[in-house]
């Protein structure tokens, strides 16, 4: 197995403020802005982006985790069931400007999936989506995102493992994985 | 991993530990979705489910359609008192029509014991027991630990007695292999002739005496006479009974500790449960219909997922 990193702590600091930046640069005010990380592993990187616009925007963006298993288009396509994690959504979604978070986006599947969990929720004005890495030239769906960490030319056999803090890991590290062939 | 160890739900005896955590963990989630403002979620778009009922049930059937048209799954329903069954069809010419219109699914209540048990052996489609006879009632089990769980933290030390008529029990079998399974300690209550002869050999303890059964326990879960499955007289009349037996507000009031009080329904106020005691703050027995469908929901997910 070999492992290439592609973000490493200070990296993934910076390109974090470039995205926070640009957020605030469309949000302003945030006034009726709202932040959702999806389930499982998007959560973590929510929290980082709330918390990167708190110190520099001096703003409290509503955080909520959003969980899109019952949703997904693979049920009975698998071998076991999917587990569900979370949902925590505490605040409307009606109206708002939801800016949904993900680690890694890959085929777009969940991203279609967590549209429609969200929904259940309420009918935002607008909804946007910020992931840390665009694995690029692997989507199933026209999906794209409006905030992008880092673009990664990828092959649908490799995988991009993300190591957060906040997750449990030493450090802040994002890889890329060759599975055996 | 993810996935239950059985095809079907035929009773708690035949599953594990695990896979009953894995039907909490799941039903935990499913509390969240069913108290959205869309209570909808599209899992078992793809899915029928035929509801065969061979005995009446208004709770258990209600809470198995509305966890499966939560999950979007279509429902077909079935009652043996209106059907074919009456001109002499046997169970499995019944399910096998029933089958033969392409349903996945099938949630049974049957008067006989073993009678889901039979039917696994014969049809494809997955099983769930609503119900057989006075043997297993799993998803009720299920429920009632799911509740406890909910109301105490945890199953494991707790102790639990089961108090009332236990011989033509399904939910006291079923409790008592749940209960075990996930650690908690369990009592039998009741009058002699309405404790079965084998009881002990499941490693319960037995208790004659209501009162006593009530300061041991943490949690009460009280069976409703089942006057309907008695063809001889147990005890003399349901006024004595009540008197031996029945739970007041007065008694738990005069517990030292605060217990929870939990009826499977349907509750015969004044008879194993009088009126203040049912409605009372230690009673969490609406609570566990709601879980029910968040339970139901859970194990028709984790069965119909891993049929792929």
């Amino acid at each position: 197995m070999q492992k290439k990193l592609i973000l490493d702590s200070d990296l993934l600091d910076i390109t974090l403020s470039r995205l926070c930046e640009q957020l605030i640069e469309n949000h302003g005010s945030f006034d009726d802005s709202v932040i959702l990380g999806l389930q499982p592993r998007g959560i973590f990187l929510a929290e980082l982006v709330q918390q990167k616009i708190r110190t520099l925007a001096k703003k409290e963006v509503p955080l909520g985790y959003l969980d899109a298993t019952f949703y997904r288009d693979d049920f009975r396509r698998r071998d076991t069931p999917a587990k569900a994690s979370e949902t925590r959504v505490s605040f409307v979604i009606e109206g708002k400007r939801v800016i949904l978070v993900d680690d890694v986006l890959f085929t777009g599947r969940t991203v279609r999936a967590a549209l429609d969990a969200m929904i259940a929720f309420g009918r935002p004005e607008k909804v946007e989506l910020l992931v840390l890495v665009d694995r690029t030239h692997t989507r199933d769906l026209p999906i794209a995102a409006d905030y992008v960490g880092k673009y990664v030319n990828t092959l649908e056999s490799q995988r991009v493992l993300v190591e957060l803090v906040a997750q449990g890991h030493k450090q802040n590290r994002i890889w890329l994985i060759n599975n055996k062939v | 991993m993810s996935s239950l160890s059985q095809r079907h739900l035929l009773g708690i005896k035949n599953i594990t530990a695990k896979d009953i955590e894995l039907i909490f963990e799941t039903a935990d989630t499913f509390k969240e979705v069913i108290n959205r403002p869309i209570k909808k979620v599209p899992s078992l778009r793809d899915i029928t489910i035929a509801n065969i009922f061979f005995e009446n049930s208004t709770r258990t059937r209600l809470s198995f359609e509305l966890a499966e048209k939560r999950l979007s799954a279509d429902v077909v329903n079935f009652s043996a008192s209106t059907s074919s069954v009456k001109k002499g069809e046997t169970l499995l010419d019944t399910v096998h029509n029933i089958l033969a219109m392409k349903v996945d699914m099938v949630v049974m209540r049957h008067a006989s014991v073993g009678a889901p048990h039979f039917l696994s052996k014969y049809i494809k489609a997955n099983i769930v027991n609503a119900g057989d006879g006075t043997h297993e009632h799993p998803t009720q089990a299920l429920l009632d630990t799911f509740s406890i769980r909910e109301k105490l933290g945890d199953v494991q030390g707790k102790k639990v007695a089961i108090i009332g008529d236990i011989l033509h029990s399904r939910v006291a079998l079923s409790n008592i292999f749940a209960l075990q399974k996930l650690g908690a300690k369990v009592m039998v209550c009741g009058p002699p002739t309405l404790l079965p002869k084998f009881i002990g050999s499941l490693g319960v303890q037995i208790e004659l005496d209501v009162k006593k059964a009530l300061e041991w326990c943490d949690v009460a879960n009280v069976l409703r006479i089942q006057l309907e499955r008695q063809q001889i007289k147990y005890f003399p009349s349901l006024r004595e009974y009540s008197l031996y037996y029945g739970i007041s507000k007065k008694m738990l009031d005069n517990l030292k500790k605060q217990i929870v009080i939990m009826h499977p329904g349907p509750i015969n106020r004044g008879v194993e449960l009088s009126s203040d005691a049912a409605d009372s703050a230690h009673s969490i027995i609406l609570d566990q219909v709601e879980n029910g469908v968040a339970v139901r929901m859970a194990v028709l997910y984790l069965l119909a997922g891993a049929t792929a």
